[in-house]
């Protein structure tokens, strides 16, 4: 028993060291989650929002991201945007609808540009999880000590340029006063007045109002859209999968049902 | 009648009835083989399923450094249901280690691997090293990160070696470090070489099987009492009780084996590790190297040697100790001193190290999985130590202590 306990232990002591901050230095508003990303609320069945995503992505982030293991005509299908709306709005240049998609920036232009070339997103989502894109998204802000103007809480000294900046507006680091948390875990107050005590934290992140297109809420539901998008495209088969599964391991009940029957059948012959 | 005239035809010339009878309809199981003996059968299953989705993935694949990572999408997106393929294979891989280290232990703890039964085991051995070989170079050929990096690893303990090893570490590669030659030399061995092989081995240890017969759970020998016509009196023919027994189980296996494939291709980043899902890049280097789960104890053992003795490198003996871990198996026949077979009769002290055995290799193969700190890496020496205290102080305890009386006859729970 006590050897069981030490096991448990030893993987539960392990197992939050190790996934101690997936993003970085990301502060929410619920303080017990520093570093912790936010959820992405990813959705495969949700074709407007996969459209709404797409449209963002070949707009802001197609010039430097390609998708280059996927095909136009596929994202089309699976979003059910029409061929002819896809082609006259979503595909730029002239790159036919069963092509790759691939961007006209090389490589080498872009590690002299950027300082590294920026990498395809097809799979990003399976390399880095939905949650962390959606943060990472979120998580611009002015420091005018990087060469571009920008950094990032998620991605520290991040090479890419906030392309979102005209839609998000301004967003800056900020310090707060927060309330005072005691040792025995409960808020710090004033013994006297009973007033909660605060204290200063730093790493907030806060939108200027007015000076995006977009409010702060809508910009997080669009990135989610734009997350949604990114998702989908690293596991395109997800929803058919899951469909055929479905339908796979109904059978298989049966069939084990059946072949339980038979032998229980034969089993009878045996004492 | 006509069938029967043509099957005398062919049984004239060709033993065919004789070879079903013998190995499939007559053949005698002991009436108590329990659950653990199930993991023979459904590794068969595995390896046709890995044998088929294999050729299919070999029919978009292709083996260079430039364009395998591509056409490993192209057969997730473009090919139809080729996600289901190399998903079938990718789940396949890993349902094939948890069946033959549930086999492997099952041998273990009932003694299978006892007289008369020694070749048996050390044929099926060859399986696992077949089987390790085989998920080694499958995992290399998606060419991914993990890919890359799993192949430099474990392709540079060869260069630990000494005096040979750096030459030694060129030939295995075919160049000076990783490249499309190694790809190619590893995508030979993965389709052709050691498939063959493994199915050649796979006969000739279902041959042995049928020539001794299989062990059961009291490890007694059904075949001294036999009823008239010689058939042992404590087995069952094959067909159709262990058969149906079989397809019941194949089944309830396949529920499980589905509900990965479809819901949890990746299995948690165990069965596809996330850090595949970028493309091999030979300068940089994933923060976390490793391995695939399967491989994990072995991999622990190989970073708990951190100190080097007689001059020899940390990295050498490292290697050393973990080709010993898979090697060791092969001795337990002769380690054994035991006058029963099965754990059911076995002493204390044979319970006490299976125990610590099972314990050791499960937590060898959590801190594998992870990356290392001064204490992981303390606790994975201990029980380095505790694994291998099993197989070598085995002459000793299995010699020394008290077992129970075995019965003369199987017992049905």
């Amino acid at each position: 028993m006590k050897f069981l306990t030490l096991i448990i232990l030893l993987f539960s002591a392990n197992f939050f060291s190790e996934s101690s901050a997936p993003c970085g230095h990301y502060l929410s508003e619920d303080l017990e989650l520093e570093g912790m990303c936010e959820d992405a609320e990813v959705d495969p069945t949700d074709k407007a929002s996969l459209q709404r995503g797409a449209q963002l992505y070949m707009n802001y982030c197609l010039g430097c991201h390609s998708l280059k293991y996927s095909r136009y005509k596929r994202v089309a299908e699976d979003l059910e945007i029409p061929l002819e709306i896809f082609k006259e709005n979503l595909i730029f240049g002239d790159q036919k609808i069963g092509d790759l998609i691939n961007i006209g920036m090389g490589s080498a232009d872009a590690k002299n540009w950027f300082g590294n070339s920026p990498p395809d997103l097809t799979l990003e989502a399976g390399l880095r999880g939905p949650d962390w894109i959606y943060t990472y998204l979120k998580s611009f802000y002015i420091d005018e000590s990087r060469p571009l103007g920008v950094n990032n809480m998620v991605y520290d000294n991040v090479g890419m340029p906030n392309v979102l900046f005209n839609v998000q507006g301004e967003q800056h680091s900020v310090c707060k006063q927060i309330p005072s948390i005691a040792e025995n875990g409960g808020l710090r107050q004033n013994p006297l007045t009973g007033e909660v005590l605060t204290e200063e934290r730093c790493g907030f992140l806060e939108t200027t109002k007015g000076t995006g297109e977009v409010s702060s809420e809508e910009f997080d539901s669009q990135m989610k859209d734009l997350t949604n998008f990114l998702a989908y495209m690293a596991d395109p088969a997800k929803t058919d999968r899951e469909s055929i599964g479905f339908y796979v391991i109904f059978y298989l009940l049966i069939f084990t049902i059946l072949s339980y029957l038979l032998y229980r059948e034969f089993k009878k012959d045996l004492h | 009648m006509k069938v029967n005239r043509i099957m005398s035809w062919f049984d004239e010339r060709l033993p065919i009835t004789a070879t079903i009878e013998r190995h499939l309809t007559k053949y005698p199981a002991p009436i108590n083989m329990n659950i653990w003996y199930l993991a023979g059968a459904l590794m068969i299953v595995v390896l046709v399923i890995q044998l088929l989705s294999g050729i299919w993935l070999l029919m978009n694949y292709e083996p260079t450094a430039e364009g395998a990572f591509a056409s490993i999408q192209y057969i997730m997106r473009d090919v139809e249901y080729g996600w289901m393929i190399r998903y079938m294979h990718t789940t396949g891989a890993s349902a094939f280690f948890a069946l033959i280290y549930l086999h492997m232990f099952r041998g273990m703890m009932y003694g299978s691997y006892q007289k008369p039964r020694e070749l048996l085991w050390v044929v099926g051995w060859l399986t696992y090293l077949l089987l390790c070989m085989l998920g080694f170079t499958g995992y290399v050929l998606p060419w991914g990160q993990m890919s890359f990096w799993a192949a430099q690893v474990i392709m540079s303990l060869f260069g630990s070696i000494p005096f040979i090893g750096e030459e030694l570490l060129t030939w295995i590669r075919g160049d000076y470090l990783i490249s499309g030659i190694t790809l190619n030399r590893l995508f030979a061995l993965h389709v052709v070489l050691l498939p063959l092989a493994l199915i050649a081995v796979i006969f000739v240890h279902i041959l042995a099987l049928h020539e001794v017969g299989s062990n059961n759970p009291d490890g007694v020998d059904v075949k001294k009492f036999k009823d008239e016509d010689g058939v042992p009196l404590d087995t069952k023919p094959f067909f159709p009780y262990d058969i149906t027994h079989d397809l019941y189980a194949i089944g309830v296996f396949l529920i499980f084996f589905c509900f990965i494939m479809f819901f949890y291709p990746d299995g948690g980043g165990y069965v596809i590790e996330y850090v595949n899902y970028e493309a091999a890049n030979n300068l940089k280097t994933p923060d976390h190297i490793v391995p695939s789960w399967y491989y994990t104890p072995y991999y622990a053992m190989l970073r708990a040697i951190t100190f080097p003795i007689f001059g020899l490198s940390a990295k050498f003996l490292g290697f050393v100790v973990m080709a010993a871990g898979i090697a060791i198996f092969v001795a337990l026949p002769w380690l054994d001193r035991s006058p029963v077979k099965s754990i059911r009769y076995k002493g204390v002290y044979s319970r006490f190290f299976l125990v610590l055995f099972v314990a050791s290799f499960l937590i060898l193969g959590y801190l594998g999985s992870v990356s290392s700190t001064p204490l992981r890496t303390f606790l994975a020496q201990i029980f380095t130590v505790t694994y291998f205290s099993y197989f070598l102080l085995m002459p000793i305890y299995s010699k020394y202590e008290k077992c129970k009386p075995v019965p003369d006859r199987v017992k049905l729970s």
